[in-house]
């Protein structure tokens, strides 16, 4: 079905050559010089790809990305149940975050945990004006009184805040004192600050190491006795059960998960976490800093890992028993076969379906690379990824890892280039998020959102690769594909689909 | 393992098996640090007291859980009801990221917009530059007919001054110095996503009719026969309008609908995106100075925009986003006075219709007992329509409603036998509402997608009408307004009513002697 298909590696990275060349037309001259070094063609044996990444967006191009709020609260922390984090500013910021990205977890909500509720200041022009430390403060003995059972507190900045002088890291203290050395921890997310979602992240670790582990005492008793297999999960928000999927195989290797950050997660496993023997870190972006703290600090190990499709989970598990004795490793290996027949009737069943077809992602996080081995295990082709947020060791890691010579790559791509490129390229799958899924059903072309799993998930882990295929079939080969053109509009179809 | 390549188990199964249940209570023990269930168990009970809902009154700085939006999110609703119109929100770029999303969710549609993409330089020096690129770059590469900017919270407290930036703007020459950029302010810490949409609204007839900022000559009023009409911010736009369009049809009125988004956000999948679909175009935008009169179907969304029309010599009219007979019958009767045309024959059968369902099935609503909320008008018209009913609308809670507003409701209450128990609550948030429903229960809640929590927490059966709808399809295609509007919401009660009686008689030889299947 695509055009990719019948062009040699050559032919496709001039053709894509010349698509870059042609969106870039669009552009006044400034802004094409921009935008013109965030897209490339990958070519392989290349350090990185080609594109330079986590700059300012352009005014007015209609990106994609978000801001430092929504890394803080919407990504790193939002997730943590056990605490309450207050949308400080005006109500919308917390209203369009509020329960939106199903960070699964398990308690009571509104009595001991908190994450799909929206609290908020809900500034008024008279907070602007005059200030809204107090406010702030008295919003925390409110909680203190409605929500007894909550474990702590997270200030999550709008724009306002640090535009109008707010001093809430002083509030913090003051009112965790008040409250007995509470945790509350003030985060300087304002939405302005950074390029994207990126800078969100990074004050999000900070914060933690700030207000979470400086403020726990050198002598504390851990709350459980430490073992030899002790591991900490690192970036995975627990989308439609993610973390649990992935915790699951990680158990059955014989390791013993001591915390999940940040998907159902709570204060007690952030505060457990340096006593890991080893941190695994699935979303790098957004969580590399907190596990570099934690190598420096208390020298635990952090290492990669890739959850989606059978050929990376076995990767993974082998890369993570390489930190074990042969009790782990031997695991690792009792649970690589253990799903084996199950992976096997899985891609028996969905590669005959999906095999050859294209894909184009555009998605933040990790995602842009990791999800390529799990197409791949399903016979499918990636042939065009770009990142939301990503930064030039993402796309170093992509280059070296996981893309093909010839894809293209768009960094920060903005709505017409994206819309431009599937519509040239005509892959038989678009991968991104809720902004542009109808813009490529409309064109009558199969979209997954790849942040939500379009509500579906979870996606890691074995249990997951069997949701992504039966997902990535239902949306490919849905009949509704086959009834966009009316049938007295119908035009001749071209030779190549005859062959489908 | 529960996984099979032939029944594929996603989260809705999955977890449920032995092995995950058993890691959960385990990472629960072991981790979690959880609070003792005995202590849990006590405090869930204590928050459905009259003492704890004393307590959640008593609230004066924090808000949980409202029933609101902020302002520029009713300013992109506004500008894409307008042809070829992309709205531009000046300020950062996540806030325009959020609005995408939310519209999206509901309409389950694409939704354009763009960020004039203003960070910490922009905070420190403002954000002309951005604005001078932004315009341009948008001028260029979606190709509007119109660009209308409206403001974060940002670019508000900063005191960035859109006038003067977009004349900046032009002079450097990123639009054409004739190309319409109308602009609202519209900081998110005043008012809500309403409050927006008036603003904007009134932006776009400013622009048009005073001058375009001084670069036009000031239209001239110019009295002819037809009628505006402004739907205000509504999740039921798509079904609503093309309802009105109908009804005025019929009603053989000359008219114009300003602020048309039934199109935007109901586009065919054909194999082409439409950026850009249907609208108000700018000549009939501009036009609309000259009409006889303007009827807002939604007072809370043109509190600003109405007096402004009036101001240029127009009749306005504001209803309450009228749902039922009687807020149809008055809807119709200003149409009719208006235009100086009798109402046809054809939907006086369209009422009598709503009447015979209504009398058919009052049996089941007549006495039960509701509570709603969402946005001040839309609970003025579920209310009316209630006491219609012979229901009661028990708590009628609007987080942006005013004391002024709230008024109107208490009025509509004493207007009725029906309402003599009923209570309103302008201000509060759906936390306020868990107690009300805690402590004073009533048979049914009607909200957006967010009471189901209220729903799942209280146990008070959810019929979803409001904004946002995300976890149900498709209701923003139906009408609420006119007689056939009036049957939808009608038929959407009934069918949870129904829904709830079976739900309750359902157990063989204990309740099932109730299950019946004529009703």
């Amino acid at each position: 079905m695509s055009l990719a298909k019948t062009q040699s590696i050559e032919e496709i990275k001039a053709r894509n050559k010349e698509l870059i060349t042609e969106v870039l037309q669009v552009y006044p001259e400034k802004t094409a010089k921009r935008r013109a070094k965030h897209l490339n063609v990958h070519e392989s044996g290349k350090s990185d790809c080609g594109v330079k990444s986590n700059l300012k967006s352009v005014p007015g191009v209609m990106t994609i990305r978000g801001c430092a709020y929504a890394g803080s609260k919407g990504v790193v922390w939002g997730p943590i149940k056990d605490m309450i984090h207050i949308s400080h500013g005006p109500v919308g910021c917390g209203q369009y975050s509020w329960a939106a990205r199903r960070n699964y977890y398990i308690g009571t909500t509104g009595i001991d945990t908190f994450v799909t509720m929206q609290f908020t200041s809900d500034f008024q022009e008279k907070d602007i004006v005059f200030g809204g430390d107090k406010k702030l403060a008295k919003i925390m003995d409110e909680i203190q009184e409605l929500f007894p059972l909550n474990n702590g507190i997270t200030v999550q900045s709008e724009c306002p805040i640090g535009l109008i002088g707010d001093d809430i890291e002083a509030v913090s203290k003051a009112k965790s004192k008040e409250y007995e050395g509470k945790t509350i921890v003030p985060v300087r997310c304002e939405g302005f600050r950074g390029v994207s979602q990126s800078l969100g992240h990074h004050i999000a670790n900070d914060a933690i190491r700030d207000w979470v582990f400086d403020k726990i005492p050198a002598d504390a008793a851990p709350r459980f006795e430490p073992t030899a297999y002790d591991v900490a999960i690192i970036g995975d928000y627990n989308i439609g059960g993610d973390a649990w999927s992935s915790r699951i195989l990680l158990e059955e290797m014989g390791l013993r998960v001591i915390a999940q950050w940040s998907g159902d997660g709570s204060l007690a496993e952030l505060e457990a976490t340096p006593k890991a023997k080893l941190n695994v870190l699935h979303c790098y972006r957004s969580m590399n800093y907190i596990s570099r703290h934690m190598e420096e600090k208390y020298g635990i190990p952090w290492c990669e890992y890739n959850f989606f499709g059978p050929s990376k989970i076995a990767e993974s598990l082998r890369k993570i028993a390489s930190y074990f004795d042969d009790k782990i490793k031997e695991g690792a290996e009792r649970v690589i076969a253990k799903y084996q027949p199950l992976m096997d009737a899985v891609i028996a069943k969905y590669r005959p379906r999906l095999e050859g077809k294209t894909v184009m992602l555009f998605v933040g996080g990790l995602r842009p690379r990791h999800v390529i081995g799990a197409y791949e295990d399903l016979g499918m082709e990636v042939v065009g990824t770009g990142y939301e947020f990503g930064h030039n060791d993402d796309y170093q890691r992509t280059a070296q890892h996981y893309v093909k010579d010839g894809t293209l790559i768009y960094d920060d791509v903005t709505g017409y280039e994206f819309e431009k490129f599937v519509e040239k390229i005509q892959p038989d799958l678009v991968g991104s998020g809720i902004k542009e899924k109808y813009v490529f059903q409309k064109m009558g072309v199969p979209f997954r959102q790849m942040h939500s799993w379009d509500y579906s998930g979870p996606y890691h882990g074995y249990d997951g690769f069997a949701i992504f295929a039966r997902d990535m079939d239902m949306a490919i080969n849905s009949p509704v594909w086959k009834m966009t053109k009316a049938p007295w509009k119908a035009v001749p179809k071209p030779t190549l689909m005859a062959a489908e | 393992m529960t996984q099979n390549a032939d029944h594929v188990l996603d989260h809705l199964e999955l977890f449920r098996g032995p092995e995950y249940q058993q890691m959960l209570a385990n990472k629960k023990k072991m981790f979690e640090n959880p609070r003792d269930p005995a202590e849990v168990e006590r405090v869930r009970e204590w928050a459905k007291t009259p003492e704890y809902r004393e307590l959640n009154f008593a609230r004066e700085a924090l808000t949980v859980n409202p029933a609101k939006a902020c302002q520029p999110l009713g300013a992109v609703f506004a500008a894409v009801g307008f042809e070829g119109t992309i709205p531009f929100v000046h300020g950062s770029q996540g806030c325009v990221a959020y609005y995408r999303s939310h519209f999206s969710r509901h309409f389950k549609e694409p939704s354009s917009c763009v960020s004039s993409s203003m960070t910490e330089d922009a905070a420190v020096f403002g954000g002309l530059n951005n604005m001078i690129d932004g315009l341009a770059n948008t001028y260029a590469m979606y190709k509007p007919k119109m660009i209308a900017v409206s403001t974060t919270c940002m670019a508000e407290v900063i005191g960035d001054d859109l006038n003067a930036f977009i004349k900046t703007a032009k002079e450097k020459g990123s639009v054409p110095a004739e190309y319409d950029v109308p602009f609202a302010h519209t900081p998110a810490f005043v008012g809500s996503h309403v409050t927006g949409y008036d603003n904007v609204m009134k932006g776009i007839f400013e622009h048009f009719w005073d001058g375009k900022a001084r670069t036009a000559p000031v239209l001239e009023r110019v009295p002819n026969e037809k009628i505006n009409f402004i739907g205000g911010f509504d999740g039921y736009t798509v079904g609503n309008l093309r309802e009105v369009k109908r009804l005025l049809g019929i009603m053989g009125a000359d008219y114009t609908i300003l602020g048309d988004n039934s199109d935007v956000w109901d586009t065919p999948t054909d194999g082409e995106f439409r950026m850009y679909d249907g609208g108000t175009t700018l000549e009939d935008a501009a036009n609309a100075l000259h009409a006889k009169a303007t009827i807002s179907m939604q007072e809370y969304s043109t509190e600003k925009t109405l007096p402004f029309i009036a101001s240029h010599g127009q009749e306005v009219v504001a209803f309450n986003h009228p749902i039922g007979v009687a807020g149809t019958d008055a809807f119709l009767m200003a149409v009719s006075r208006i235009i100086g045309k009798e109402i046809p024959e054809e939907l006086a059968r369209e009422r009598g219709r709503l009447v015979d369902a209504i009398a058919d099935s009052s049996a089941h609503i007549h006495g039960k007992k509701f509570a709603i909320y969402g946005d001040p008008d839309l609970c003025l018209g579920l209310a009316a329509f209630l006491l219609e009913l012979g229901a009661e609308p028990t708590h009628v809670l609007a987080t942006n409603g005013s004391k002024q507003w709230a008024e109107k409701v208490q009025a509509l209450f004493d207007s009725s036998p029906f309402g003599q128990n009923c209570h309103v609550y302008p201000g509060k948030d759906l936390w306020h509402m868990r107690s009300l429903l805690f402590t004073d229960p009533v048979d049914f809640l009607i909200g957006n997608t967010y009471g189901k929590y209220l729903e799942r927490d209280t146990g008070t059966p959810l019929i979803r009408i409001g904004f946002p709808i995300f976890d149900r399809h498709h209701h923003h295609r139906y009408p609420v307004w006119g007689y056939q509007g009036g049957m939808n919401v009608l038929v959407w009660i009934l069918d949870k009513i129904f829904d709830e009686i079976d739900k309750n008689t359902n157990v063989p030889s204990k309740t099932d002697y109730s299950f019946d299947i004529i009703r």
